[in-house]
């Protein structure tokens, strides 16, 4: 099962991870302090493959990389949001991490279990029986996400073969 | 054919874009700063690949600088011994990176650039596309010359009127993100137009470009004119000729009109930019540290409103009052026009150019249940120092106003050349 964790709207990169622990750029450091003041419990219990669901202008504040490395390097698979802050959007696709947006993400209720199709873009609720869709990723987009990240699409490709 | 946005990444992409694609494009200056070099390198490293043009690479230290510790001065030291192995010699320590950028020539009309630094939004006021980024995005920058933007839907700002006496283009922008809310240009395009845009002088055009960042727009701009040439041409060391793109019938996600000639001077409250109230709301409010400076309003004729006001006069005694030149070059007029002396003689500290006041990191710390009115353009809890100060955000005038009083001060209440 894919467990829900949720958040609210406006989730601050302090609150992803407090800037004293940015020191480190080692990815499991920096997820053991994950949501440590705002979801103590988070960086325990969470488990590979849970999904992170929020509401609007997830990642709001600074653009340092550290919040969505801490995200992914703690396992979770996805993340569903009404909308993301502009540069933390973008650092999350360069890092590799999933992240959907979708009008309906408060479909989701903390502790559902749910399933992201990246692909389609069809996320099923299975707690309510409920499935809806969110916004497709662009193609583009999908590429960068699948290789892990642009530094790894671009070990192996030229960037010119994203279009 | 369309928004300000769309036209310039239109041609440089070589076909027509329209929001919500996504366009890889060829950037012309890559930006970042003491405080976002060392991840860019790592992640240029983890690429493995070459330098494409170390031309397009422009590195300044403005965030802590000179180093004002040990652990500043190893970063600082890790990024010089960077540069000269990369023969990367497009590097400045000579005042905050925006205006840097904009004096040595870097900004110009059309051009796309990348900045590890959120405020790099700036030079939209001169018509480029610029965009900040984390630092992953740079060191691919580095490593391809390219990087890939989604194209967004734009909001047409459009401004008419005249500004009364001791209304300020900051006045304007703060009312702005006041109305439209911090979240209110998220992902979007901010195009600034109209009478009242095309009356301003570039280093009121800038504020709004600048400001575009805490409304959460991904680039603000205002399209080249007479003025943006007159200024390169004058007071940079850009070469031209310049491609002064505009729009083209565009199509507007939203559209907002709105006559400055009713404003009065507006502050943007702690603890959030878009909790902006006139200041006759906050008016009386202690203060205890004026900061006059940042890539907001560190400019020279930023300098030459305070002056007018400080003339002749002492700020108050218990209200610690710093001046920070956004540049060296700035900072070398204000001398030689005698603005130091003004601000010397009235009780003000003149410090070194930089960010570090704005960022908390030096040169303006605040204490726990400190207050500060400056003409930055953030007030996120902590930013300058402890998370029990407060932060309020004004103009040049009502921040002198504000020092010779000790409290929050209607500039236009002062008498002066400029109010």
């Amino acid at each position: 099962m894919s467990r829900v964790w949720k958040f609210g709207d406006d989730v601050n990169t302090d609150e992803i991870i407090p800037a004293r622990h940015n020191i480190t750029v080692v990815p499991e450091e920096l997820a053991r302090h994950a949501f440590c003041e705002v979801r103590p419990r988070f960086a325990e219990e969470v488990q590979p493959g849970d999904i992170l669901v929020a509401g609007s202008n997830f990642g709001c504040g600074s653009s340092r990389e550290h919040a969505p490395i801490a995200i992914k390097a703690s396992g979770v698979a996805c993340v569903v949001a009404r909308s993301y802050a502009r540069i933390f959007f973008r650092n999350a696709i360069n890092i590799g991490l999933r992240v959907v947006e979708c009008a309906q993400a408060d479909e989701l209720g903390d502790g559902h279990d749910a399933r992201v199709d990246l692909a389609s873009g069809r996320i099923m609720n299975r707690t309510t029986g409920k499935q809806f869709l969110a916004d497709p990723m662009p193609p583009f987009v999908l590429k960068i996400v699948e290789a892990g990240g642009i530094v790894n699409f671009l070990k192996d490709h030229d960037i010119e073969e994203l279009q | 054919m369309g928004t300000l946005v769309e036209e310039i990444l239109s041609r440089k992409a070589g076909r027509e874009v329209r929001a919500g694609e996504i366009a890889l494009v060829d950037v012309d200056y890559m930006m970042t700063h003491d405080n976002t070099t060392p991840l860019a390198i790592e992640a240029w490293k983890r690429i493995g690949k070459p330098i494409l043009d170390k031309d397009r690479i422009v590195v300044h230290f403005d965030h802590a600088y000179p180093p004002p510790n040990v652990a500043a001065a190893a970063a600082q030291k890790g990024i010089v011994d960077f540069l000269k192995k990369q023969e990367i010699f497009n590097f400045y320590r000579q005042g905050i990176c925006h205006q840097v950028m904009i004096e040595e020539g870097f900004v110009t009309p059309g051009r796309v650039i990348v900045g590890g630094d959120s405020h790099t939004n700036t030079y939209g006021a001169l018509g480029a596309l610029a965009v900040g980024f984390g630092s992953t995005d740079i060191g691919v920058a580095w490593a391809t010359g390219k990087t890939w933007l989604k194209v967004p839907q734009t909001i047409s700002i459009r401004l008419k009127g005249a500004t009364q006496k001791g209304v300020y283009a900051k006045d304007v922008m703060l009312h702005i993100v006041g109305s439209i809310g911090m979240n209110g240009a998220t992902y979007k395009s901010m195009e600034f137009s109209g009478p009242y845009i095309d009356s301003l002088a570039m280093h009121d055009r800038i504020v709004f470009s600048n400001i575009s960042t805490e409304a959460g727009a991904k680039c603000g701009l205002i399209a080249a004119d007479d003025v943006t040439s007159d200024f390169l041409e004058n007071h940079t060391y850009a070469k031209g000729p310049w491609e002064k793109t505009r729009p083209v019938d565009p199509q507007y996600e939203r559209e907002v009109e709105i006559d400055v000639s009713s404003l009065s001077p507006q502050v943007a409250c702690h603890p959030s930019v878009d909790n902006v109230k006139p200041i006759g709301e906050i008016a009386g409010l202690p203060i205890d540290e004026v900061f006059i400076g940042g890539c907001t309003n560190g400019r020279y004729e930023d300098l030459e409103i305070a002056a007018s006001i400080l003339k002749g006069r002492r700020v108050n005694r218990f209200t610690r009052t710093i001046i920070t030149p956004a540049s060296q070059k700035i900072f070398d007029k204000a001398m030689e026009s005698g603005l130091t002396k003004i601000f010397h003689e009235a009780g003000c500290f003149t410090t070194a150019t930089g960010c570090g006041a704005c960022i908390g990191r030096h040169g303006g710390v605040l204490a726990p249940g400190e207050r500060s009115f400056t003409t930055m353009n953030r007030n996120f809890i902590g930013r300058m120092g402890s998370p029990e100060a407060e932060i309020y955000l004004g103009s040049p005038a009502a921040a002198a106003a504000t020092a010779l009083e000790g409290k929050i001060t209607d500039p236009r209440t002062i008498r002066s050349q400029h109010v």
